[in-house]
């Protein structure tokens, strides 16, 4: 009998999951997995965060809470805190009543709403031909979610310098000048995956000030807030300074990393509109997407981190928890730069330091990176990404004497 | 004294935001974007948590009720939860499909432990977000790769999101009839009628179980004779199935459609909810499978599967599924979620008898038989939007304009009044 799906082609996989896969497979006990982006403990392992731990016994113990399903946009107590942690509490946006949100499955799910209603809703309706920038590179996942929502024009705007290792300042305000009028900018509030280069302050106010010029759509994408640099502030500081710019915008926030909440998908689409009249509009608009796509969002995940950020003493744990993670992750920054260097691995290796957050662009070529994976059973991205939280006290002087042998004996 | 006053006044006028910055306010992104209606179903719920009447009763969204109308955690969730709590596990990404322990089990629930389907591997269950999640993932895939026919056909009437997720996703809308109005029954010589003259492989949506809205579902001979027009038409059957346990009480016999279907070759596309039948509708806990040629298509069409859901969400939520895994794997906790689910179907039974019951005490003479024989957890009561309207403004008493009530929203304390009411605008 013929088969309605007889046409139907096998799919490359996803590549980083892929990888998560070889790894399981791979017999080597040396192996390390410096793939996906999780946090690991020194002994690499995941780490639940104390103040989950907790939280979780609280809500088990609360007789009065039960499954039901919450309103389409989310729990209201989730979504307005979520939002004062990117906005910062005494944001005058919130003040002004002209802040919302819709809590989404995870960062991509808010990526996702975020899209739907722009292409819906933004630059005219149904405007699948605004251009969408993303930066080169970028999470893999932002060209499909954003060309799956109907963007028929996604294209990249300069980021990476390879040669110098660094952000490409010119390219990137190049890029904003040139591009049309009304195009949708996905920035990375911080810790810009996958190459762990911010733009400085300074070069953060320049990119506002052409974006404000030419009438450019912001859209951050803050997978990392607390993660970079141990500080929740610090590193939404960019997204605070755009919303004192005037700009309205969106901002898909994650609480996958920084409360280790990876499979219970606690995301946040957190919208700055000019005033409350146009918010509320949105949020309408924002609601019928939600219900064609999955009704309303999970209660566990969010429930909890409302919880957490709601209760002073468990809010300062869990900022005590994220700064564990991100000094780990600064300290294996440190330990295997200073390796390289007394190896005397040829290149340049400071930016191992200077970039931030979970991941590093190491600068190994596709080659190199092949070498690793198969000669060392050291996984990482074609793209030559790590993720520093796959590096341990006791492994990291096996993957620098690894780097080392490869950049030696692979061009 | 005085000039430190008047600086001061000054200087508040100043620093006054709002009064400077008037003329920039009205120009927005968002000026052209209009009000959204509000959804016709969960907007009731909205509507009924505003109304003071110390009286009101909300029967319109589907979420069960025990007899003091309380939201009810099953006790097999409340030990699954205790379960799983003492296992202490990490919280790392599901894979893109989701939790493996589910989604066999899933699968397992609707075709049936030794369903041969399974046992060749031809079919793939990926978990979803809820009902809806599932329907859309279904709705995407058949967008994407089924592109000989763009037609869904719906059951008239049907559940008010099909619609919406469907043309969302690029299919076409059309209907066949379903509903009687004139019996509140099935109307088993329309259906076939329309059914026989849907172009081949267009997509049939047919629901397992428990007909949302109107309760009424087609006898095991009827569905014999549906699965026989809807082969010869060579229609692509997408079975809804979101109330498994609940229409009966008895999970084989709600899931037999489906079954029979299978067995008589239908490669079906099916979704399945746990919202209802495990009471986890917040956790959002559902499962989309394609039943394929062979194991070697079903792997074709996972690969797939998951490049739709990678960009929407990147992998669904682990609670909810982590609870229905446990209670399908663990034979007493299924033991007893079958005889909760059971209950729950009961106490649905019951209202719908002492609803007719009251009607009558309150002197209604109209036929109020419907109400009995249809099944699940809805009723279509009849009413006219009118009607309904009226009940809503009156009596504060809640439902879905078509004239669908919850039985689960009806208790033995409040189905007195609910009599009342409905006979009041009928009468």
């Amino acid at each position: 009998i013929m088969s309605l799906f007889g046409e139907v082609p096998q799919a490359t996989p996803v590549a980083v999951f892929k990888l998560s896969n070889d790894f399981k497979e791979d017999a080597n006990p040396k192996k390390v997995n410096l793939g996906v982006g999780a946090y690991r403990t020194d002994e690499g392992q995941p780490w639940v965060l104390p103040v989950v731990k907790k939280v979780e016994k609280i809500i088990v113990a609360d007789n009065s809470l039960n499954h039901e399903y919450l309103a389409i946009l989310g729990l209201p107590e989730f979504r307005s805190s979520a939002s004062k942690i990117a906005l910062g509490e005494d944001s005058p946006a919130i003040q002004e009543n002209r802040v919302g949100a819709v809590q989404c499955l995870g960062g991509t799910g808010a990526l996702k709403m975020g899209a739907e209603f722009l292409r819906r809703w933004y630059n005219g309706n149904d405007n699948t031909k605004t251009p969408v920038y993303v930066s080169a590179p970028t999470w893999e996942n932002h060209n499909a979610v954003f060309a799956n929502a109907g963007f028929e024009d996604v294209r990249p705007y300069k980021y990476w310098d390879a040669e110098k290792r660094g952000l490409d300042l010119d390219g990137f305000l190049g890029d904003l000048e040139s591009a049309p009028k009304h195009s949708i900018f996905v920035l990375h509030a911080c810790a810009h995956n996958p190459t762990g280069t911010d733009p400085t302050h300074v070069e953060w106010m320049q990119v506002a000030e052409v974006m404000k010029r030419r009438k450019l759509f912001v859209f951050f994408d803050s997978a990392y807030q607390g993660f970079a640099s141990g500080c929740l502030d610090k590193d939404a500081w960019a997204v605070r300074y755009f919303v004192t710019q005037g700009f309205e915008m969106f901002c898909a926030q994650s609480f996958s990393k920084n409360f280790g909440l990876y499979n219970e998908r606690v995301g946040n689409l957190t919208i700055v509109a000019r005033d409350s009249d146009n918010l509320k509009r949105v949020l309408s608009q924002m609601e019928k997407i939600v219900r064609v796509t999955w009704s309303n969002p999970p209660s566990q995940g969010a429930r909890l981190v409302a919880i957490t950020l709601n209760t002073p003493e468990l809010f300062a744990e869990w900022k005590d928890n994220v700064k564990t993670m991100a000094d780990r992750v600064l300290l294996m920054r440190a330990s295997l730069q200073a390796k390289l260097q007394a190896l005397e691995t040829p290149g340049t290796w400071d930016h191992i330091t200077q970039q931030i957050g979970m991941f590093s662009f190491t600068g190994l070529n596709p080659k190199q990176v092949e070498y690793m994976i198969k000669e060392r059973s050291i996984y990482l991205m074609a793209s030559g990404r790590i993720n520093m939280c796959g590096l341990t006290t006791k492994n990291i002087d096996y993957v620098a004497e690894s780097i080392h042998e490869t950049v030696v004996n692979v061009q | 004294m005085a000039l430190l006053k008047s600086s001061k006044i000054i200087s508040t006028v100043g620093l006054h935001p709002p009064l400077g910055v008037l003329s920039i306010r009205a120009s927005s992104w968002w000026s052209e974007v209009q009000m959204g209606p509000p959804d016709p179903i969960l907007g009731v719920s909205e509507a009924y948590k505003r109304d003071t009447n110390p009286k009101k009763i909300n029967l319109g969204v589907g979420a069960y009720r025990d007899d003091q109308g309380k939201p009810y955690v099953l006790s097999c969730v409340r030990k699954a939860e205790a379960q799983i709590a003492a296992k202490k596990l990490d919280k790392e990404y599901l894979a893109i499909g989701g939790l493996g322990d589910f989604t066999k089990a899933c699968a397992k629930l609707a075709l049936g432990d030794d369903n041969e389907v399974i046992k060749s591997g031809r079919n793939i269950t990926v978990q979803t977000i809820s009902g809806t999640g599932s329907l859309r993932i279904g709705a995407n895939f058949l967008s994407r790769f089924h592109t000989e026919a763009r037609d869904v056909y719906l059951p008239k009437p049907s559940w008010g999101n099909h619609t919406p997720i469907f043309r969302d996703a690029g299919m076409q809308l059309k209907a066949y009839t379903y509903y009687d109005p004139k019996t509140c029954g099935f109307d088993f010589q329309g259906a076939l009628n329309d059914i026989s003259k849907i172009p081949e492989k267009s997509v049939i949506m047919l629901h397992a179980c428990a007909h949302n809205p109107t309760g009424v579902d087609p006898r095991p001979e009827q569905w014999k004779e549906i699965a026989d027009l809807v082969k010869k038409r060579n229609l692509l059957v997408f079975f809804d199935m979101a109330y498994q346990g609940f229409a009966s009480g008895d999970i084989d016999r709600d899931a037999w459609a489906v079954r029979y279907f299978i067995e008589q070759g239908h490669n079906i596309v099916l979704s399945q909810s746990f919202a209802k039948n495990m009471g986890l509708y917040g956790e959002r806990v559902g499962g989309f499978t394609v039943v394929c040629k062979d194991a070697e298509e079903a792997k074709r069409v996972e690969s797939q599967l998951k490049i739709l859901i990678r960009p929407i969400y990147s992998n669904p939520p682990m609670n909810g599924a982590r609870i229905a895994a446990t209670i399908l794997n663990t034979p007493d906790l299924y033991k007893e979620w079958l005889g909760e689910v059971h209950g729950m179907a009961n106490r649905i039974i019951t209202m719908r008898e002492l609803l007719v019951a009251n009607l009558k005490k309150e002197g209604s003479t109209r036929n109020w038989k419907h109400v009995i024989d249809q099944i699940g957890m809805f009723c279509f009561t009849g009413l006219k939007p009118e009607q309904v309207e009226r009940l809503t403004k009156e009596f504060s008493i809640y439902m879905t304009k078509d004239g669908r009530i919850s039985m689960a929203g009806v208790t033995s304390g409040n189905v007195g009044y609910l009599a009342q009411g409905i006979h009041a605008v009928t009468k």
